[in-house]
């Protein structure tokens, strides 16, 4: 039994290691002095400053801000009226409708991308800022939507209903009693769709318009060329935002459970 | 509770609007000619027939093979460790499928390029062997490097499932198999293998959509002349410029997937 377990810890280690060191490799050699990323000659933060003096770089990094902020804030209101709608009503298509509601998480990113480009296409919206935005909010959407929903589920709707009965209309009763108690689920569904946007590849190579570049196309377009050093700095930039936004959630839900 | 019923209006027309009219579009792409306008419909099967031709139906072979190696590495590997996650206490279990997790949330990008740096005719794995003394493997740009990738990528869609079936049993029917006199093994395959089945079978639909669907694993890890599915249907919208085409490739994969969910769906109510 002895010998079972410590084999077992082992396997555990292997696979556990074989997850995360090649990530290491990548944060650690950010920081390396030599350009050849096989071994560590001297710390160094000349590939960070090198990374923030190049303008495109800069420009990148501005436009997935914009995106990320813009897609999720959009996406937070259309998704909460999708989540309070969906279950408000009492039609024979609600199932359907719910199953529509999380179709761009189901269907592969790959078809979901050119389904958006042929779509913008056809309307002739001309690719660039706009058809990224929208095409974010196509994906984010689902995100809030599903984490509001659960939230309304677990919820009693005998508070809203308590509020009316002390006199609230239709919309005080949603503003001062609903909308708080969802708001936690708001802010940590968006949370969620703000890392997605920031990290999104596929639909983005499809809608994005010729001049303009997000950050993770950035590295997308110089990752086919070959690795450079720099792509280590952005990469571990990246994985930062990433695990900041995923911590601020984590301390969110923590909160909220108090 | 019936106020507030309206606020689906809004969320329906941009459901329709984004959603359902783009997918009808695609199958409209699919069905037509080439160039041709939205406005003058002409029905061919054209597309679809060429997909018969025999490099497009490697392309759709390959895509399959790696897909079920990847799924089934990722099962033979992912199984053991969901299931030595699932020992501990419920403390340590949250902590180590938080482990599991991460991966999932840091971009699929870096993770990829991550392996570049290691697999790379001058990368870090070439560089040891120098060091013991063994001449450089190529090893990127091949098979074998695709898979690395997309093992190392989708593991955690394997092992989250599989965890969460196991964690789930009642451990009431381990205990009676063993009262009843079974043997580690047998209780094993008999009780602990068939309950954690639904985990088993969602774990390997996860998996096998996701490698059989990606394209941008392949192009890094495979070169830029290594096609797959997805890199079939990226090409033809990105650089070819063949929508018809590209649409109906989307279509069969569309189909192919439903047609595996339901078969899993199927072998789920079977059990």
């Amino acid at each position: 039994m002895k010998k079972n377990s410590k084999f077992a810890a082992f396997y555990m280690g292997v696979i556990f290691l074989l997850m995360y060191i090649p990530i290491a490799v990548v944060i650690v050699f950010s920081f390396n002095e030599s350009k050849l990323p096989v071994s560590f000659t001297g710390f160094s933060l000349k590939w960070y400053r090198q990374l923030f003096a190049d303008s495109d770089m800069l420009e990148a990094l501005r436009n997935s801000l914009v995106l990320g902020v813009l897609s999720c804030g959009i996406s937070a209101v259309i998704g909460t009226f999708g989540a309070v709608g969906l279950s408000r009503i009492h039609w024979k298509t609600k199932g359907a409708l719910e199953y529509i509601s999380i179709l761009p998480l189901m269907i592969p990113e790959i078809i979901l991308g050119m389904v958006l480009m042929a779509f913008f296409y056809m309307l002739g919206l001309p690719f660039g800022m706009l058809t990224l935005l929208i095409g974010h909010t196509v994906f984010c959407v689902p995100y809030i939507l599903m984490e509001v929903k659960a939230r309304l589920v677990g919820m009693d709707p005998s508070l809203e209903e308590a509020a009316r009965d002390l006199g609230a209309g239709a919309f005080r009763a949603f503003l001062d009693v609903t909308l708080p108690l969802i708001m936690p689920a708001v802010i940590s569904g968006s949370l969620l769709a703000f890392a997605m946007s920031m990290d999104d590849v596929v639909i983005s190579i499809f809608v994005n318009g010729p001049r303009i570049s997000t950050l993770p196309i950035k590295v997308y377009t110089q990752l086919k060329t070959g690795v450079t050093p720099e792509i280590n700095a952005l990469c571990t930039i990246m994985l930062a935002v990433t695990l900041l936004v995923l911590l601020l959630r984590s301390i969110f839900a923590r909160r909220k459970n108090k | 509770m019936k106020q507030f019923k309206h606020l689906i209006k809004p969320y329906l027309v941009w459901a329709f609007v984004i959603i359902v009219i783009p997918l009808i579009l695609i199958a409209l792409y699919a069905f037509t000619e080439e160039g041709n306008e939205v406005l003058t419909l002409a029905f061919t099967w054209k597309n679809f027939a060429k997909f018969l031709e025999t490099t497009y139906l490697s392309v759709i072979l390959k895509s399959f093979k790696l897909g079920i190696i990847t799924t089934v590495i990722c099962l033979v590997a992912g199984y053991p460790l969901a299931f030595i996650i699932s020992k501990f206490s419920e403390k340590v279990q949250s902590l180590l499928i938080l482990l599991v997790t991460i991966p999932m949330w840091i971009n699929m990008l870096l993770r990829t390029y991550a392996w570049m740096n290691l697999l790379s005719d001058n990368g870090i794995i070439n560089y040891l062997l120098g060091i013991v003394g063994i001449s450089p493997v190529s090893m990127m740009y091949t098979d074998f490097s695709v898979i690395v990738g997309l093992v190392c990528n989708f593991m955690p869609f394997m092992i989250i499932p599989i965890h969460t079936s196991l964690s789930k049993m009642d451990k009431s029917y381990i205990e009676a198999a063993y009262d009843l006199g079974a043997n580690k093994l047998q209780t094993f395959t008999r009780v602990i293998w068939k309950l954690s089945i639904p985990g088993v079978l969602n774990g390997i639909m996860m998996v096998f959509l996701l490698s059989i669907s990606t394209f941008v694993i392949p192009k890094l890890l495979g070169g830029g002349q290594y096609m797959l599915i997805g890199n079939l249907i990226e090409s033809q919208f990105i650089s070819v410029g063949d929508w018809n085409f590209g649409s109906a490739i989307s279509l069969i994969l569309a189909v192919l997937i439903l047609i595996f969910m339901s078969f899993m769906k199927k072998m789920d109510k079977d059990e």
